[in-house]
């Protein structure tokens, strides 16, 4: 018998007006498992991102969580059935300190010594031990990153859904990033939306490829980087030839 | 120093403070300045309000007033019709928090955006100011109260005894009264701002969509700090009536509201304390100018209002804990006490 998803999209249709961004989307992530999503500029990633965590309602169909149904629930009350959100900006506290914003993600479902605990193990993770009273709106953009992460992680998810966790890192910082992206995966369910390629390759198990609103394909990483409709879409059919 | 003592110094300044400006001023003032600083205080209280929502919730509250109309009315009407100022201060309170939660259900829940938060604040606010001014027909009674439209409502018994109408409180008890309030609501607010439901109230002002990210009710959050805002106000409210004996619509009036913008960007918007200090001295400075003929008060206050925007847009609060108490403490160590020498002599 096979195992029900974790997370699974039904017929995900969204239009903005006359512009139809989501077309049909059926998805699933499996326990455990690490996902890349990519694709082109336009293909409907950020979009699908966004109706996944309840950002934005869909047209029709359906987002399932636990076989839960996640299209009529708030932000919040999606947060609280256990999946954590990093948005493509760093989206902290920046007017308080980097164990302020651990502590408020912590103190959400903990209390007492466990809070402290939580926030030191995020601390020493993302070596933030030097900034634990630095506001974190004064912080460098990779390590603001990376207490985004922290902040995640305090929260305990059960699903945590990285939207361009590497952007506008240098290229230490996303050699380190996709380290812990891969040592929190051994204990959370991941999604990664990313269109950096060398990044995906050094995260992806199993990739899928979105174009025009709807999934290209899907599967391991090398058989998608492998797959011509894919370079094709992404370099263009000309230039791949 | 003792760990306790040091987490907690500017509490137990503040603490310090208000219990040498309790017990000292009845005895260093005459009764006609003592008077003017019970209303000094009643601000105060006002401003913590607003300090609040605005400061650590981040709504702007553009229509304050209308709470601290609606306390003052609401005690005004109760007091005359029972009595006993007992219950009226429950009602004072309880009216402007339940109009606060209200209006901030339709505005947090619908998402209204921030300028939005503020237009309709003011509206609300003109609203009651327009209606309580055309209240001056016979017709218009709650009880046995004439609400009198623009003449407003005179003859308003003061604070008594709780559950004793017949020990009314002179101007010394009120005093008391409105300081204690004040520190009873100052140290209140100090407390739920450290408490998790503070801390996330913070948070929401930073950054909302994160909040609710990690699974908090920012609407909520906003809600009930709105709500609580909404009370001090009317207390605020209330107290200013039984000081005065007196209420008019002009409580509702938008010079009002813009008066405790005005209080909050002196003290500095993000403290408690600055707002506190700005309405005593923005009241202090007002009443001052009123009894001299020379210069126009209004000009006078407008220049000061744009020279804190211009030149201290912070506010004095955030000024002296930010820059004067740091350079002051580092010119005291910069002069090597006998002590110091002595001990560094030791190692």
């Amino acid at each position: 018998m096979s195992t029900p998803p974790l997370i699974e999209t039904i017929g995900l249709i969204k239009h903005f007006g006359g512009m139809q961004a989501i077309r049909g989307v059926d998805f699933s992530l499996a326990e455990g498992e690490i996902r890349c999503l990519i694709g082109p500029n336009g293909a409907g990633k950020s979009t699908f991102f966004k109706l996944l965590t309840g950002q934005i309602k869909p047209t029709s169909g359906s987002v399932r969580f636990r076989g839960t149904d996640l299209t009529m629930l708030q932000a919040h009350e999606i947060a609280r059935l256990g999946i954590g959100i990093k948005t493509q900006q760093p989206s902290v506290f920046n007017g308080l300190s980097v164990q302020e914003n651990l502590w408020i993600a912590a103190a959400r479902h903990k209390k007492g010594k466990a809070i402290g605990q939580s926030v030191e193990a995020q601390v020493e993770r993302f070596s933030l031990g030097g900034f634990v009273n630095s506001l974190a709106g004064q912080l460098a953009h990779g390590q603001r990153q990376w207490l985004e992460l922290g902040v995640v992680l305090c929260g305990d998810p059960e699903l945590i859904l990285l939207d361009e966790p590497a952007a506008g890192m240098t290229e230490e910082e996303r050699v380190r990033t996709a380290a812990l992206i891969l040592e929190i995966n051994r204990q959370h369910p991941i999604i990664v939306v990313e269109h950096d390629m060398s990044f995906i390759r050094s995260i992806a198990q199993r990739i899928t490829v979105f174009n025009q609103g709807m999934i290209l394909t899907e599967g391991g990483a090398e058989e998608v980087f492998s797959n011509q409709a894919v370079r094709d879409v992404y370099l263009g059919k000309r230039a791949a030839a | 120093m003792h760990p306790f003592v040091r987490s907690n110094a500017s509490l137990i300044a503040v603490g310090v403070i208000g219990i040498a400006l309790l017990v000292g001023l009845p005895l260093a003032l005459e009764l006609f300045t003592l008077l003017r600083v019970t209303l000094f205080v009643i601000f105060a209280i006002l401003a913590l309000s607003l300090a609040f929502i605005w400061g650590y919730g981040g709504i702007l509250c553009f229509g304050h007033s209308a709470f601290f109309g609606l306390g003052a009315y609401a005690y005004a009407v109760s007091v005359i019709n029972v009595g006993d100022s007992t219950l009226p201060i429950v009602i004072a309170m309880a009216l402007p928090a339940l109009l606060a939660a209200a209006l901030g259900y339709f505005m947090f829940y619908a998402r209204i955006s921030d300028v939005y938060v503020g237009v309709i604040t003011l509206t609300v606010t003109l609203i009651f100011y327009n209606v309580v001014n055309s209240t001056a027909g016979p017709q218009y009674r709650i009880g046995d109260v004439h609400l009198g439209g623009f003449n407003g409502i005179p003859n308003v018994p003061s604070l008594n005894v709780p559950f004793d109408p017949n020990a009314v409180l002179g101007p010394q008890d009120m005093f008391w009264v409105c300081m204690v309030a004040l520190m009873l609501v100052y140290f209140g607010l100090r407390m739920l701002l450290r408490m998790r439901f503070g801390r996330v109230l913070i948070a929401v002002r930073e950054n909302e969509s994160r909040v609710e990210f990690l699974g908090y009710d920012a609407r909520l959050h906003k809600l009930i700090a709105f709500s609580i805002g909404g009370a001090i106000a009317g207390l605020a409210g209330c107290l200013f009536t039984a000081w005065g004996g007196f209420i008019s619509p002009t409580a509702f009036s938008v010079v009002q509201s813009a008066q405790i913008i005005i209080w909050l960007m002196v003290g500095g918007v993000g403290t408690l304390i600055g707002p506190m200090i700005g309405a005593a001295l923005i009241s202090w400075l007002t009443a001052s100018l009123g009894s001299q003929q020379t210069v126009d008060a209004n000009v006078v206050l407008g220049t000061v209002l744009l020279a804190f925007v211009l030149l201290v847009p912070k506010g004095i609060a955030p000024i002296v804990t930010d820059q004067l108490m740091p350079w002051f403490l580092s010119m005291c160590r910069s002069k090597p006490s006998v002590a110091s020498v002595s001990r560094k002599d030791k190692t």
